[in-house]
C-alpha cells in the first residue's frame, strides 16, 4: 500500500464525462440544431458508457491482482504546493472507489440512456445532458480523488450540478426554490466538512505530518490517538463529528435531510441519478473511505448509528402518508440512507457499502419506473389518480415490483442480502436501540412500498378519461433500462449471501483491504458471531416484512380494512402530522428562514435609512460647502480681482492727463525736474 | 593760467552752447530743428569732457568719452532722422505740434 501501482486509466474514466459536458455545453445547441437530438444522445451517453467499459476493464485487471496490491494511483500533476500542504491532482483506485466508480458509471450510464427517452421532447435537451455529464464527472472526482481536498472539489461539484438539475425547469418558481434549498442546505454541511478538513490538517501538522492525502492520513492517523481537540472532545472525535455533519447534508440525514424530498422538482432521471448513483452516496462513501478515523472515535460512531437509525424510521413514517409517487420514493431514499449510516455507524462498513450498491440498483429502478408511469400519465404524479396500470404497462409493472421486493428485503432479492445484514449487524454490535429502530423501519418500508404498488398498478383507474386513453408502455430506451435495473434488483445481491445460509461473500472480501486498519478491524470484529442467532434474527426481520406487506395488502389491494380508520385515529392529528412531514419544513421555516429573512429586512432597513442617510447627509453637506465656496469665489475672490482692476483703471485715468503728446511740454518737464534736483542738491550741500 | 585761456573759458563756452541748444530744443517746432538743438547740447558736453581732460588729472578718459558721445550722436541722428521721416510720411509735416495725437 505504500507503493501504489501506477496506472493511467483512471484519468480517462474521469475525463470522459467532462469531455461530454464540455461538448454539450459549448457546442450542444449547435449540434442539436444541425444534427438533431440524436447527436446529443450519442455524445452524452457515449462518454459515460465508454467510461463504464473502461471501469469494467480496470475492475477485471484489479481482480487479477493479489488483494494486497489492489491500490492503483494515477498521478496527473502537482496541484497545490504551499508550505506543508502538498497536493497532487491524482486519482486513487482501490476496491472501494472501484465499486463506487462502477456504480456511478454503470447506473449513471443507464440513467443517461433512459433520459434520451424521457427528455426527448424537451427543448434544452443538450443542456440536460451537459449537466448530467458534469454531475457524473464531479461524482467521479469525489470518489477517485486521492486527497480530501480533491474529494471536496467533487463534493462541491455535485452540489452545484444538483442545484442546476433540480431547478432544470427553471420557469416554474417551485423548481428553482427547490434547487436553492438543496444548494443552501448542502452548504451548511459543507461548512462543517471544510472545518473538519482544516482541523484534521492542523492536527496532523502538529504531529509532524501535515497532509490531506487519504492514504497518508491512514498511515499517520494512529498518531492522533488521545490528542485533545475542542469542546472537550478528542481531536479525532471532533473531526469525525464535523465530517459526519457534512455527510448529513450531502446524504440527507437528520437534521439536514429536508432538501432531498424537494429535489423531486427536477426531472425524474435527475432524481434517480441523485438518489441512486451519485450525490447522496457521497456521505456514506466518505465515512467508509475514512473508516480508520471513524473507528478511532467510538462517540462519533454511536452518533452516526443513532442518527442513521432515527432517520431510517422517521423518514419511513413520513413515507406512509405521501400521495405523490416521487415523494414516497424520496422519503424511502432518506430512510435507506439511514440504514447505510446505521451500518457504518455500528462498524459494519462493508455492509453499508453493500447496501449502497444494492440500493443504487433498486432505487434507480424504482425512480425510473415512476418516471415511466409519470411519462405515461402525462406528467401526473398523484397516486390517487392512478391505478390498474399493470395491464397497460407490463414491463414497468414487473420491474417496479421486482425493485419493490428488493427494497422490502424479501429473499433472495438484492435488498434482502444487504438490509438483513445491516439489521443483524446493528444487534450484533450491541446497538439494540438502533436495531429496534431499523426493524420497525423495515416493516414500515414494506408497508409504504406496497401501498405505492397497489395504488399505482392495482385496483381501478382513477384518472381522467383522456389520461386513460393516452396510457402506453414507455419507449424502448426507457423499457430496456428498466429491465436491466430490474434484473440487477433481483440478482445484484448475490455477491454476498448471509453467513447463516452459505459462506459466500466475494463482495466483502473484495473490500477487505480498504478496511484493514487496526481500529477498523477491531470495530468490525467486535460483537456477536453466531450463525444460529443471526438466522433467528433474520426470521424476526422477515416476519416484520410479512406483517408490513399484510397491512398494505388488506388496506390497498383487498380493501377489507379502510385506511381511513387509521388516519382518523386520535382525531386525525397523528395523520395530519405525518402527512405534513411532522411540520419539519415549517419548523425550519420558522426557526431559520424567517429569522434570516427578518434580519435581511432589518439590514435592508438599516441600509436604506441609516447608511443611505449618512451618504445623503454627506452629499448634502458637500452641496452646502460647494455653495459657500461659490459665494466666496463670486464675492471675495472676484471682488479682489475686480477691485485691483478698478483701481488700476482709475489711477491710469488720472495719470493719462500727464501725457500731452507735446514734445516741448515734456522737455520743459525734464528741464524743470533737473533744476529741482540741482536745487535740492545745492540746498543739501549748503 | 595767468592771463591765458583757462578751464573756465571752456566751461563758459560750453555753457553758452548748452543754453543755445536748450533754447533751440525748447522753442523749435520743426523736428529737425529740435534734433539740431540736441546736437548742440551733446557737443557742449564734449567740450566739457575735453576741457576737463586737458586740465584735469585724468589722461585720456575725456577724449575716449568724447568719441563715445560723437558716436552716440551719430546713431541718435540716424534714428532721429528716421523718426522724422516716418512722421513726415504720416502727417505730411514735421511740425511737432501736429504730432500731439499721442496725448492721453
Amino acid at each position: 500500500m505504500d507503493h501504489p501501482v501506477s496506472i493511467t486509466v483512471a484519468r480517462y474514466i474521469v475525463l470522459l464525462p467532462l469531455i461530454g459536458a464540455t461538448i454539450n455545453f459549448l457546442a450542444g445547441s449547435w449540434l442539436q440544431k444541425t444534427f438533431g437530438k440524436r447527436a446529443i444522445s450519442f455524445v452524452g451517453c457515449g462518454v459515460v458508457v465508454l467510461a463504464f467499459i473502461l471501469a469494467v476493464r480496470t475492475f477485471f485487471a484489479m481482480l487479477a491482482m493479489a488483494p494486497e496490491n489492489r491500490f492503483l494511483l494515477d498521478d496527473l500533476w502537482r496541484w497545490i504546493d504551499v508550505g506543508g500542504l502538498n497536493l497532487e491532482v491524482a486519482f486513487w483506485l482501490d476496491p472501494l472507489s472501484m465499486v463506487m466508480t462502477l456504480i456511478i458509471t454503470g447506473i449513471g450510464g443507464l440513467i443517461h440512456i433512459y433520459s434520451t427517452g424521457y427528455m426527448h421532447d424537451d427543448e434544452s435537451y443538450w443542456r440536460f445532458f451537459g449537466w448530467l455529464n458534469l454531475f457524473t464527472f464531479a461524482m467521479l472526482v469525489l470518489v477517485l480523488g486521492d486527497n480530501l481536498w480533491l474529494m471536496f472539489v467533487g463534493w462541491e461539484g455535485v452540489g452545484l450540478c444538483s442545484f442546476a438539475l433540480i431547478g432544470f425547469w427553471y420557469k416554474v418558481l417551485a423548481n428553482t426554490t427547490a434547487g436553492n434549498k438543496a444548494f443552501i442546505v448542502n452548504r451548511v454541511g459543507d461548512w462543517a466538512f471544510v472545518i473538519a478538513l482544516y482541523s484534521l490538517f492542523m492536527a496532523l501538522g502538529n504531529v509532524g505530518h501535515p497532509t490531506l492525502v487519504t492514504r497518508e492520513i491512514a498511515k499517520y492517523a494512529p498518531l492522533l490517538a488521545g490528542m485533545p481537540g475542542y469542546l472537550g472532545m478528542t481531536m479525532v472525535t471532533f473531526v469525525t463529528l464535523l465530517m459526519f455533519a457534512g455527510a448529513t447534508g450531502k446524504s440527507a440525514q437528520i437534521p439536514l435531510y429536508v432538501w432531498l424530498p424537494d429535489a423531486m422538482a427536477g426531472p425524474t432521471p435527475v432524481s434517480a441519478l441523485i438518489h441512486a448513483a451519485t450525490m447522496v452516496t457521497a456521505g456514506i462513501y466518505m465515512v467508509a473511505r475514512l473508516n480508520f478515523l471513524f473507528s478511532m472515535a467510538p462517540a462519533t460512531m454511536t452518533v452516526v448509528a443513532v442518527v442513521g437509525g432515527l432517520t431510517a424510521l422517521f423518514a419511513a413514517t413520513v413515507g406512509i402518508a405521501q400521495n405523490d409517487i416521487k415523494k414516497v420514493l424520496a422519503y424511502s431514499t432518506v430512510s435507506q440512507l439511514g440504514y447505510m449510516f446505521a451500518a457504518v455507524g455500528v462498524g459494519a462498513y462493508a455492509a453499508g457499502v453493500f447496501h449502497l450498491m444494492t440500493h443504487a440498483f433498486f432505487k434507480a429502478c424504482l425512480f425510473l419506473g415512476s418516471g415511466s408511469v409519470i411519462h405515461a400519465m402525462g406528467g401526473e404524479q398523484d397516486m390517487r389518480k392512478m391505478g390498474a396500470l399493470r395491464h397497460k404497462m407490463p414491463i414497468t409493472f414487473i420491474t417496479f415490483l421486482a425493485a419493490t421486493l428488493a427494497i422490502s428485503g424479501v429473499p433472495p432479492f438484492a435488498g434482502f442480502m444487504s438490509k438483513d445484514e445491516i439489521i443483524w449487524q446493528a444487534f450484533a454490535h450491541g446497538h439494540t436501540v438502533v436495531w429496534a429502530l431499523l426493524l420497525i423501519g423495515a416493516a414500515i418500508t414494506v408497508f409504504y412500498m406496497f401501498r405505492q404498488v397497489y395504488m399505482t398498478f392495482f385496483g381501478e383507474f382513477r384518472g381522467t378519461h383522456e389520461q386513460e386513453h393516452h396510457l402506453h408502455e414507455s419507449p424502448p430506451s426507457m423499457a430496456y433500462v428498466l429491465i436491466v435495473l430490474g434484473a440487477l434488483s433481483v440478482v445484484g445481491g448475490l455477491v454476498k449471501i448471509p453467513d447463516f445460509i452459505a459462506t459466500y461473500k466475494p463482495f466483502e472480501e473484495f473490500l477487505e483491504p480498504v478496511f484493514a486498519s487496526g481500529p477498523t478491524r477491531a470495530v468490525m470484529e467486535a460483537g456477536i458471531h453466531s450463525h444460529s442467532l443471526e438466522a433467528a434474527f433474520g426470521f424476526v426481520t422477515f416476519t416484520m416484512v410479512v406483517l408490513g406487506w399484510l397491512a398494505a395488502d388488506f388496506m390497498y389491494r383487498q380493501q377489507t380494512v379502510d385506511p381511513e380508520r387509521f388516519s382518523q385515529a386520535f382525531g386525525g392529528v397523528v395523520y395530519e402530522w405525518v402527512l405534513n412531514k411532522y411540520y419539519v419544513d415549517e419548523l425550519y421555516d420558522f426557526a431559520v428562514v424567517r429569522p434570516y429573512q427578518a434580519s435581511c429586512r432589518a439590514l435592508a432597513w438599516i441600509d436604506a435609512n441609516i447608511i443611505d442617510g449618512i451618504v445623503n447627509l454627506a452629499a448634502a453637506l458637500t452641496v452646502l460647502g460647494a455653495w459657500l465656496s461659490g459665494l466666496f469665489d463670486a464675492y471675495i475672490v472676484d471682488g479682489l480681482v475686480n477691485a485691483a482692476s478698478l483701481v488700476t483703471l482709475d489711477v491710469g485715468g488720472r495719470l493719462r492727463r500727464l501725457q500731452t503728446g507735446s514734445i516741448n511740454g515734456y522737455l520743459y518737464g525734464i528741464l524743470a525736474a533737473v533744476m529741482v534736483i540741482l536745487l535740492v542738491r545745492a540746498m543739501l550741500h549748503a | 593760467m595767468g592771463g591765458g585761456i583757462g578751464l573756465n573759458h571752456f566751461l563758459l563756452l560750453s555753457l553758452i552752447i548748452f543754453s543755445l541748444g536748450m533754447v533751440c530744443v525748447l522753442t523749435r517746432r520743426n523736428a529737425i530743428g529740435i534734433l539740431m538743438g540736441v546736437e548742440l547740447i551733446l557737443n557742449s558736453a564734449n567740450i566739457n569732457y575735453l576741457a576737463f581732460a586737458h586740465y584735469g588729472g585724468a589722461k585720456y578718459d575725456g577724449q575716449v568719452f568724447a568719441i563715445f558721445v560723437i558716436m552716440l550722436a551719430a546713431a541718435e541722428a540716424v534714428i532721429g532722422l528716421a523718426v522724422v521721416l516716418a512722421i513726415y510720411q504720416n502727417f505730411k509735416t514735421i511740425d511737432v505740434d501736429a504730432t500731439e495725437t499721442l496725448s492721453g
